[in-house]
């Protein structure tokens, strides 16, 4: 299933794998006390967490230059981090606070910084695949080397911008790359209950490839994504990767998962994407547990920071329906990758 | 003054405008080739080429997703729905994408949707409807209604320099119909009411196609003097001209040609109720489409869409109290 490790490691640093494991703690590490926060009441509404899913926005985002534009979901916490959004931010951001990324207009990880070149995702989610693929015809009509990316569910795949999104893209062979966070259930629907054929099979009939990956290892998604972000840029075309994972929590922090087997459940758990990244690097000679004890300090920082960010004003729940000025465009984000230095 | 027709007046916005600003580009449903269903695009790809000039897949939600991703990478769509019916196929991405991404992140979305809207040429349920209300119920979309080939252009254009999404019905009946003025070059007509005529006994107030109804309804009523405005934009609403109309004339007929049910003239007719029942000499009168799809059969629809004779005989009836 994985795509080539020897072709991985020949593209990352020793910097660039620990750095990978670096944002897959602090979105774990987020995510945790995020939790927390919601169950002090502290984070309104409901709480949604992409636990057991790290590898997939972290690897992916990870292989994204700073011009490359993203529409990042709700399971993906890594891609922001990536991107430049600081855990504190995050923070303020659960608990409706003043962050400077929707500054209490919406929750939870509906957000995209747009200074960093980032779309926030709306709940439903393929209309996101519809952004993307228009972001990467205008690159196309300007002529510019850059390219989209967007993620998508398991279930986003039965709904039909999905498929309007594929047929453009396939069509006018843009440099888009969907990835399919495959986590196994849409809320409390199985895939079994989704499609009747693995949908990375569609991207051929569509006109480009289709590449299952590991979801579940970082490395393994960094290089899909690289390979399609390669192959987009020069000309190729949009790419279908399917991230094969398993959402480890409920659909939201009150959802008990009941209607998941334990089986299941254990057999990924022996699978996640941080153990496995841990196990390389400490193989390396990587101090695993100082990189730990560090995001923890970052992070425990940032939430006392966070809890200070001001509560918006009740008299500016009104504003900024319309934009007044003029229309600024997503700036450019972070790329972390060593190879884009 | 040249004369033009409120079509070619919509394809000259168009063109002028695409030729002061590379960013603005059009796509839509058979639009490039063949030039559009109603060939307000014709000539375009000739002259501005395919790749600014786009015939997109029969893919509505694709068509208003992919401008929102063009717009906020900096390009300037100005996408059609073929038939302002089909913008039920793609509400999600205009609704929940495109109207709520300001107020969540600060992204302006600079998209402009032209919707060629209305009835009365037997189009049946499909093809002649009038969504203004749907899409005026949604936070975020500006919503633009000309009734003359000068403000069809001078709003085209303010449409294409707004930073937000804008959506502009242009009414079918009037494509090749209307005739009048139109400036040469550039310009923007304001998003406020216009007084289509003056008149202070009582004021019927419109947008659309049915303003050349309620002039042609009201030109000679038993001598009284009826003032008739045209909104020309739904949102922003122009609440200061509506209720300084009313001062003025005491007696006010509403007239829509979408469905009665919370449609424009609805939501007029409670801003005057709200805010301008001091002013009035009788009561509110609408005149709209019952909430009946329109139907097929030129007889049916004619006895469902607002006939001149109906808005004639409402504004008699108010005269008369």
């Amino acid at each position: 299933m994985a795509t080539s490790q020897t072709r991985t490691t020949e593209r990352l640093t020793v910097a660039d794998r620990v750095e990978l494991l670096r944002y897959m703690l602090e979105m774990r590490g987020i995510e945790q006390r995020a939790m927390t926060l919601y169950r002090q009441g502290q984070v309104p509404g409901s709480f949604y967490d992409g636990f057991g899913q790290e590898a997939v926005s972290a690897g992916s985002a990870f292989a994204m230059a700073a011009e490359d534009r993203l529409c990042i979901l709700h399971r993906d916490l890594a891609a922001h981090l990536i991107r430049g959004v600081d855990a504190e931010r995050v923070f303020a951001q659960y608990m409706g606070r003043c962050s400077g990324l929707t500054d209490g207009r919406d929750g939870n990880v509906h957000f995209g910084d747009r200074r960093l070149g980032c779309v926030g995702m709306v709940s439903m989610l393929p209309d996101m695949m519809l952004v993307a693929v228009g972001m990467a015809m205008a690159f196309r009509m300007r002529g510019e080397q850059r390219c989209a990316l967007t993620w998508l569910g398991d279930g986003s795949t039965s709904r039909g911008d999905c498929h309007e999104a594929m047929n453009w893209a396939g069509l006018q062979r843009l440099p888009v790359i969907f990835i399919l966070e495959n986590n196994q259930y849409a809320y409390s629907t199985p895939t079994t209950k989704q499609y009747a054929i693995d949908p990375v099979q569609r991207a051929a009939g569509y006109g480009f490839p289709g590449v299952s990956v590991d979801g579940n290892d970082v490395e393994a998604m960094f290089a899909a994504t690289l390979e399609a972000r390669e192959r987009a840029i020069e000309g190729g075309g949009p790419t279908l990767i399917a991230a094969e994972t398993m959402r480890m929590h409920g659909h939201a922090a009150h959802d008990d998962m009941a209607y998941v087997p334990n089986e299941l459940v254990d057999h990924w758990r022996g699978r996640d994407p941080i153990e496995l990244q841990e196990r390389r690097l400490v193989d390396l000679g990587v101090d695993v547990e100082r990189l730990r004890a560090e995001v923890a300090r970052t992070l425990e920082g940032a939430l006392v920071r966070a809890r200070e960010h001001p509560m918006p004003a009740p008299s500016s729940a009104r504003d900024g329906v319309f934009c007044e000025g003029e229309a600024e465009a997503l700036g450019d984000g972070l790329a972390r990758w060593s190879g884009y230095a | 003054m040249p004369q033009l027709t409120y079509l070619q007046a919509i394809s000259e916005a168009l063109r002028e405008e695409m030729r002061s600003d590379e960013r603005v580009f059009v796509m839509g449903e058979d639009i490039a080739t063949y030039g559009g269903a109603f060939k307000v695009t014709e000539g375009l790809e000739a002259e501005f080429g395919s790749d600014r000039v786009r015939d997109t897949p029969m893919a509505e939600a694709a068509i208003i997703g992919a401008a929102i991703g063009a717009a906020v990478v900096g390009l300037r769509p100005v996408c059609e729905m073929q038939f302002s019916d089909f913008v039920a196929c793609c509400f999600d991405q205009l609704v929940n994408v495109a109207g709520k991404m300001h107020y969540r992140q600060g992204l302006a979305v600079p998209i402009v949707l032209r919707l060629p809207s209305g009835g009365g040429f037997s189009g049946g349920p499909f093809h002649s409807q009038n969504p203004e209300a749907w899409l005026m119920h949604a936070p975020g979309l500006k919503v633009l209604a000309p009734s003359t080939p000068a403000d069809a252009k001078g709003l085209l254009i303010a449409a294409i320099r707004d930073p937000n999404p804008v959506c502009f019905l242009e009414h079918k009946n009037l494509y090749r119909r209307i005739r009048g003025e139109v400036p040469a070059g550039l310009y923007e007509t304001p998003m406020t009411a216009r007084v289509a005529r003056d008149g202070d006994d009582m004021v019927v107030i419109t947008y659309g196609g049915m303003v050349w109804s309620a002039l042609e309804a009201t030109e000679d009523l038993e001598g009284a003097k009826i003032r008739v405005l045209d909104l020309r934009s739904l949102v922003p609403l122009d609440e200061d001209a509506i209720l300084q109309a009313v001062r003025e004339c005491g007696k006010v007929v509403i007239v829509d040609e979408a469905n009665a049910t919370c449609a424009a003239g609805a939501q007029v007719s409670s801003l005057i109720a709200d805010r301008g029942f001091e002013f009035l000499d009788g009561p509110i009168r609408r005149v709209a489409t019952p909430d009946v799809p329109i139907a097929f059969s030129p007889i049916l629809e004619q006895a469902l869409l607002p006939q001149i004779d109906d808005i004639a005989e409402t504004c008699r009836e108010l005269l008369a109290y």
